[in-house]
């Protein structure tokens, strides 16, 4: 690290509402573990639910790994989100058994209700769309996963129409809640 | 008397869940002492939920798609008065679909508790473990092993026992083995369910695997999408712990082993041996250059074992009964059994457990129960984006490793999709190589330009604008693919497209000579058509069309469409107020 950079302070203003009390358990715990940098963004990603710039310089300090190496790991896994997400993340299975039952027919449903495409977020952040390879249910094909942070939930058997129902029944359960 | 409700990720997804909790509930209302119990899947997807009911003599009455308002019956009449409901009961093809099988690997899946060992140890779970650890060497484990003639279940058939003797053979003090268990390949579940509903069972495999090669420590690579799968090998490995069959000095013998799970962060790359143990060692997932090899220099740069779960599911039945009894299934250098799953366009979809070399034909027809909805079998997607299409002139194809090589397909992991006559060959082509080039790590030149070339004549084809010189250059990038691409993701990436040419060449000319897609598929190849008939001249259509392809149309005179500027964005459908318009 050059003269310049040393003890550089942040100035940004974000910096100061990240909590990373939770990320320093976790660097604690897995501080010895070898090839630990793909577990560490596993959970940090759980904790923020995506891998904010702030979050990532934090680790970066704290372990030692260059920024660069880490970015190169979190961009290289589909997994991995520098964007926040919506409350609900809908991954739609595009595997073999799903595409031969009507995926397609099912993204376009859930594109044109929600506006979005694969990998983008509603403006409410309430979905968050992204085509997976396979969930593994291939007998209910057509599939997807919603997932929160209380849990996930696969539904099978999807129409266009099934689709939007379900889509529905979250928002109206949103609505109750708000 | 006794319930086990099965609950896979497909059974949950079907209700299992809300089932079990509604004959809990009802069981506790009418104050009966009959115990409900989890069981992983038993493979008959298509009858999910599925409630399986142990009468006081052992006898079983299944059940199949239960709905909670069904369990009212079940539990009123069956579980307090013993009078079954014939009604729910399993039928009896679902009866054959389970009897025409050969289970070793997925024996006790839907039978025991997967979240409790002393059931896995009931039905003589970690019996050959000790039999490895007190009776044998680890020279006669791999002898064993490898006299059973089991190949690596993860695609390509690698002889296991030499891949355990090799590891034997290292003198490097730290040896690792290592559980493949991120089954990516679109279309295939079979490690999932042994996850989900036999844990134990790989988990002894790799443990045996460790006292055979001297490694003291196991990592299972599991995807993060199978989160069941997951949180079952934890609790395993937990009791597994507790009971002394893991950790130090496993059974009293001195022998320490230890297994660690890694979560994928979703590459399908890292199915890869290579990528794999880069994934766990927190790089980016990406192939290297071999050799050397990994049992040389795997994990953390030391000896490894690196095998699939449905390998080292197999392991203990070949410790328990010997290598001549496993042998004795499948065919010569096949042996033992193999396990699909059975999707796509098929009546009886799930998994299914045969013996090496079972023919297609007594899958799909015997087993899978014909085509649905009474269509043409068309062929069969098997191995993933590496394999490919087997036809009808295959369907009595002994399906083995070797039989299948020779026909350019291979087992892969084990996903059969059966597609029927309006499936469209050229789009499961186009599917496929969209895949691997979404896929493709991208760092060997090949597979990262190739695929993405390959792609995009493949789209020239479905989108109406190829030629036959098309074709010849799919067939050439392909070949040079296969030749020189760094690892096996990227040498086998063009077989889709290559196996479909060969088999289905007529309907790739079709498309690129006579612009036709046989099946009516691609929408490129569309037409749309306005009915002289009805149109009115309203002129509606003609303002909703982005590409001003609707001309003519005045007071009752019909709009003519110009079908070579038409984009088939169909809003002219949707406008028609009078149903005028069609695609075709």
């Amino acid at each position: 690290m050059s003269a310049e950079t040393q003890n550089h302070e942040c100035l940004c203003e974000s910096c100061d509402t990240f909590d990373f009390t939770q990320l320093d358990k976790v660097l604690d715990e897995y501080r010895d573990l070898q090839g630990n940098l793909i577990i560490i963004l596993q959970e940090a990603q759980e904790i923020y639910g995506y891998l904010p710039r702030e979050v990532i310089k934090h680790i970066s300090e704290e372990t030692g790994y260059t920024e660069a190496k880490i970015y190169g790991v979190a961009t290289f896994y589909a997994q991995f989100r520098l964007q926040p997400i919506g409350k609900y993340l809908i991954m739609l299975c595009k595997g073999t058994a799903c595409h031969v039952s009507g995926a397609d027919r099912v993204e376009e449903a859930i594109v044109n209700e929600l506006e979005i495409s694969d990998g983008e977020t509603t403006e409410d952040r309430l979905f968050t769309l992204n085509n997976v390879a396979c969930l593994g249910c291939c007998s209910l094909a057509p599939v997807m996963m919603v997932k929160t942070d209380e849990g996930e939930e696969t539904y099978g058997k999807l129409t266009p129409e099934s689709v939007i129902a379900i889509i529905n029944s979250i928002r109206k359960k949103e609505d109750l809640e708000a | 008397m006794k319930v086990l409700v099965g609950q896979g990720s497909c059974g949950i997804a079907s209700g299992a869940k809300k089932t079990a909790d509604k004959i809990t509930q009802l069981i506790g209302e009418k104050g009966l002492d009959i115990p409900v119990k989890t069981t992983g899947c038993i493979g008959i997807c298509y009858l999910e939920p599925i409630v399986d009911v142990y009468d006081d003599d052992g006898k079983l009455y299944r059940y199949v798609q239960v709905q909670p308002e069904m369990a009212d019956d079940i539990v009123e009449f069956h579980l307090k008065d013993g009078i079954p409901v014939e009604k729910y009961l399993i039928p009896e093809e679902g009866e054959r679909f389970l009897a025409d099988q050969t289970r070793i690997v997925l024996k006790n899946c839907g039978v025991i508790d997967p979240e409790d060992i002393e059931e896995y140890v009931a039905v003589g779970g970690y019996k050959a473990l000790e039999k490895a650890l007190k009776e044998m060497t680890p020279d006669e484990i791999c002898q064993e092993i490898s006299d059973s003639d089991l190949r690596g279940r993860g695609g390509g058939g690698f002889p296991t026992g030499r891949k355990w003797n090799q590891v034997k053979e290292q003198k490097d003090h730290i040896k690792y083995v290592v559980c493949n268990a991120d089954e990516g390949d679109p279309g295939a579940f079979m490690d999932r369910s042994v996850m989900e509903g036999d844990p134990h069972k790989m988990l002894e495999g790799m443990i045996i695997a460790g006292v055979a090669t001297g490694a003291h420590e196991g990592y299972i690579y599991v995807r993060a999408e199978y989160p069941l799968a997951v949180s079952r090998l934890r609790i395993a490995i937990e009791q597994a712990k507790e009971k002394g069959y893991l950790g130090e000095n496993i059974m009293g013998t001195g022998f320490d082993f230890d297994i660690n799970i890694n979560l994928g962060a979703g590459a399908f790359v890292c199915g890869e041996g290579s990528a794999l143990t880069a994934s766990i060692e927190g790089q980016r997932g990406m192939p290297r250059v071999k050799p050397p090899r990994t049992v040389e220099k795997g994990l953390f740069e030391r000896p490894t074992v690196l095998n699939n779960v449905e390998t080292f599911a197999n392991v203990s039945e070949i410790i328990n009964e010997g290598s001549e009894a496993y042998k004795a299934i499948g065919t010569p250098k096949n042996a033992g059994t193999k396990a699909f799953a059975l999707t796509g366009n098929v009546n009886n979809t799930g998994l299914i457990e045969v013996p090496m070399g079972t023919t297609l034909r007594e899958i799909i027809f015997n087993l899978g129960g014909g085509v649905k909805g009474g269509k043409e079998f068309k062929a069969v997607q098997i191995g993933g984006p590496s394999g490919g299409c087997l036809t009808k002139e295959h369907l009595d194809l002994p399906l083995d490793f070797d039989s299948l090589k020779k026909v350019g397909a291979m087992i892969g992991s084990g996903g059969l999709v059966v597609m029927d006559e309006d499936t469209c060959m050229v789009s499961i082509a186009h599917f496929f190589m969209n895949f691997t080039q979404q896929e493709s790590c991208g760092k060997c030149v090949p597979c990262r330009e190739g695929t993405h070339i390959m792609l995009e004549l493949l789209e020239d084809i479905v989108k109406n604008r190829a030629d036959e010189t098309t074709i010849d250059n799919l067939l050439e990038l392909a070949d040079t693919i296969q030749n020189t691409a760094l690892c096996g993701l990227g040498k086998t990436a063009p077989n889709p497209v290559l196996s479909t040419i060969n088999q289905f060449k007529d309907e790739y000319l079709a498309h690129v000579r006579d612009g036709v897609c046989p099946t009516g598929t691609c929408q490129a190849y569309k037409k749309i058509i306005i009915d002289e008939e009805k149109c009115v001249g309203c002129g509606l259509c003609k303002q909703v069309c982005p590409v001003n392809a609707i001309s003519g149309g005045s007071y009752k005179k019909a709009h003519v469409i110009d079908n070579d500027k038409c984009i088939k964005c169909k809003a002219c459908i949707s406008a028609c107020k009078l149903d005028a318009i069609d695609i075709v």
